[in-house]
């Protein structure tokens, strides 16, 4: 087995065991806090596939702002520190039984495709992934219509989350 | 490409079942993770020379990013008004 | 190669003849070998870190005008490894209603996101870890695993002080990770490239400090506000919320928490050294004296800036007082980072515009910019302070409406 098999296995199985426990756990910190490794490990995930600035940007953007922001969120609307009753309603096997035959399916349709298994062909040499991302994000026939309209969605987060947030005050 | 699969039944499987309004939020998540994956293995496999896969994930962080915020400040404010965010308590619009 | 020219390769080709030689396979022998290399940068970390410990009890008496631990050994130079033995023979406590995965998985994660900076940081032109071509932004994913670790600790301390500060110091941090990026963004910008080993070999001709000497300044304060050190640390204001996030942490933990800041401190003295002063190169000399080529006298030149960077943030930190909260993300959100951002703007702008020139007139052009900025910015806080300040007049003033005498 090469090493990147090695490791794609071993942040895989990290990925979804933080993912299961992300959804089962009973202390909602807690089940940040697995969501903060599954994020890891989808980042190491995205290393090994040669997209070394989504793995960065991924740890940059999702653990560092998105999981701090849902760790203040539950610290912030809780009457008392602990967690009472259940946290899973009650026909949870319903939910987990789609999951199931979802997966099922769509696994199903996966490994019937052809090539559904082959090794990734080399990256051209010569060709700077990271410049050619940059390149493409600002070039006009390249994709920098959806990086401006992205910066505007963005700016349209901003000051909505600030205007629930705040309230009125005047 | 399954791992991608089973992290999206994973995040549906949360979003169906837990009753605390962040753990949903939580679990879109992991499901716009497994997306992610997604594109970024067929951005590798298929063709890495063209930037599309790239691209398409970072607008995905950057969507995510977005309605996670405004997700958590609308649970917050909900939270002010009404002093729960279990979803099944939240249900003045219901008949 | 020889050892003097690549000691690096030149040990590992080495090692990895010595395994080989046994029968091992060249990949599992490769394994080994960046396992080995991995130990021995924590190791020289490590060790880093305990001098540090001693420079900054020395620094900090000093500045006190007094003279600092001289008891134990030649200096006072045993003085860390009595303070490891004592924090190591200190009762581990664990608060009763804390989370103790939480709790003890706190400390372990502020550590390794410092000891993970130093896998970028570039010693020598042939010492360093990996040379990734995105490190710049490595540098503030580490530093939001940082943010993280913080959380942990002050959430699963059980105690209502230690969250509070740690919610401080988190807001704090996030807020200046803003200006961080974006002047981490100017060398960025000046060497057309993200990793750290090119932005140093671009500074060859003139140290990016002369280029942009705003962008350093800014870079550094908010460096500092990163590391939580004063004047930005509302986290261990002792008067008033004793030691925040890391108030329940006794023994080996906290000496974690304490040596993971020092060494904080020390790699972003070796990063503004890198960014902005020219790393481990001293301009053109190179080419008039060969020895300054060689990989351990770079790597010496190299530690020698890192820790001038690390004095001067000592200096700030035992010359300042605090700041409140409020001024603290005022002054960044209100000053900081659209100053940063226009420094950024004329930088790309005149650096595209100037690209062909010689090296003397795009220094000097730049450092014109940036004094005509300075010199705005400082326009402009004088135009504020003195409306400010009629404002003030007008409703203390003895005619006012606002102000009553004692007898009417």
């Amino acid at each position: 087995m090469t090493p990147d098999q090695i490791i794609f296995l071993i942040s895989a199985v990290l990925i979804l065991v933080s993912a299961l426990m992300v959804v089962i756990t009973h202390n909602l910190v807690h089940a940040a806090l697995w969501l903060v490794a599954a994020l890891f490990g989808v980042a190491v995930l995205f290393a090994i596939l040669n997209a070394s600035f989504l793995a960065v940007v991924q740890v940059v953007v999702y653990i560092g702002a998105i999981a701090v922001l849902f760790v203040f969120a539950v610290m912030l609307t809780r009457k008392e520190l602990r967690d009472r009753g259940t946290q899973t309603r009650a026909n949870w096997w319903i939910p987990a039984l789609l999951g199931v035959l979802i997966l099922a399916g769509l696994a199903y349709l996966i490994l019937g495709q052809p090539d559904v298994s082959r090794t990734a062909p080399a990256i051209p040499a010569g060709v700077d992934t990271l410049r050619a991302l940059g390149t493409a994000l600002v070039s006009p026939d390249g994709y920098a219509l959806p990086f401006e309209a992205a910066s505007v969605l963005l700016l349209a987060a901003l000051v909505g989350a600030v205007y629930v947030a705040v309230g009125r005050r005047s | 490409m399954i791992l991608a699969a089973a992290l999206f039944c994973i995040g549906l499987f949360g979003v169906l079942s837990r009753k605390n309004a962040i753990a949903i939020l939580l679990g879109i998540e992991l499901m716009l993770n497994a997306v992610n994956i997604n594109l970024v293995a067929f951005w590798r496999y298929l063709d890495p020379s063209r930037m599309a896969g790239q691209v398409f994930a970072i607008i995905v962080f950057a969507t995510a990013a977005a309605e996670v915020a405004v997700g958590l400040a609308l649970i917050i404010s909900v939270y002010r008004r009404r002093s729960t965010i279990l979803a099944d308590e939240i249900d003045l619009m219901k008949w | 190669m020889n050892f003097w020219n690549d000691p690096i390769n030149f040990i590992a080709d080495w090692l990895r003849g010595l395994l080989t030689s046994r029968g091992m396979t060249t990949g599992l022998s490769t394994v080994i070998l960046f396992f080995i290399g991995i130990v021995v940068l924590i190791i020289f970390a490590m060790m880093l870190d305990i001098f540090l410990v001693w420079v900054e009890r020395k620094v900090v008496a000093r500045f006190q005008d007094r003279l600092g631990p001289n008891r134990i050994g030649p200096f006072g130079l045993i003085q860390p490894f009595a303070d490891i033995i004592k924090l190591v023979i200190k009762e581990d406590i664990t608060p009763a209603g804390a989370d103790k995965l939480v709790y003890n998985m706190a400390p372990v994660l502020a550590m390794a996101s410092v000891i993970l900076l130093w896998a970028i940081l570039p010693l020598a032109s042939k010492i360093y870890g990996v040379d990734l071509n995105v490190a710049v932004l490595y540098l503030v994913a580490a530093g939001a695993l940082g943010t993280l670790s913080i959380i942990m600790a002050g959430w699963s301390s059980n105690n209502k002080y230690a969250l509070l500060g740690a919610f401080r110091m988190v807001a704090n941090m996030i807020s200046y990770e803003v200006p961080m990026v974006v002047t981490l963004l100017i060398p960025t910008i000046l060497a057309n490239t993200m990793s750290v080993k090119g932005i140093t070999d671009a500074q060859h001709s003139v140290w990016f400090v002369i280029l942009s000497p705003l962008g350093m300044m800014i870079f550094l304060i908010s460096a500092i506000a990163e590391l939580g050190r004063a004047p930005f640390d509302l986290n261990e204001a002792e008067s008033e919320i004793v030691a925040g996030f890391h108030i329940e942490y006794t023994g080996m933990k906290f000496g974690l928490f304490y040596a993971g800041e020092l060494l904080h401190a020390f790699t972003f003295g070796g990063f503004v050294a890198m960014l902005y002063f020219g790393g481990y190169g001293v301009f053109g000399l190179e080419k008039f004296l060969p020895f300054l080529q060689a990989p351990l006298v770079s790597a010496l030149i190299f530690l020698a800036k890192a820790m001038v960077g690390y004095w001067v943030i000592m200096w700030v930190k035992y010359s300042m007082p605090r700041i409140r909260i409020d001024h603290l993300l005022a002054f960044n959100w209100k000053f900081l980072t659209p100053l940063s951002l226009v420094v950024l703007c004329v930088t790309a702008i005149a650096s595209k515009l100037l690209s062909g020139s010689p090296t003397w007139l795009v220094a000097m052009v730049m450092f014109l910019a940036n004094v005509v900025i300075a010199w705005l910015t400082i326009e402009i806080l004088r135009g504020v302070g003195r409306r400010q300040r009629k404002v003030e007049e007008h409703l203390t003033s003895p005619s006012s409406p606002l102000v009553r005498h004692g007898s009417e």
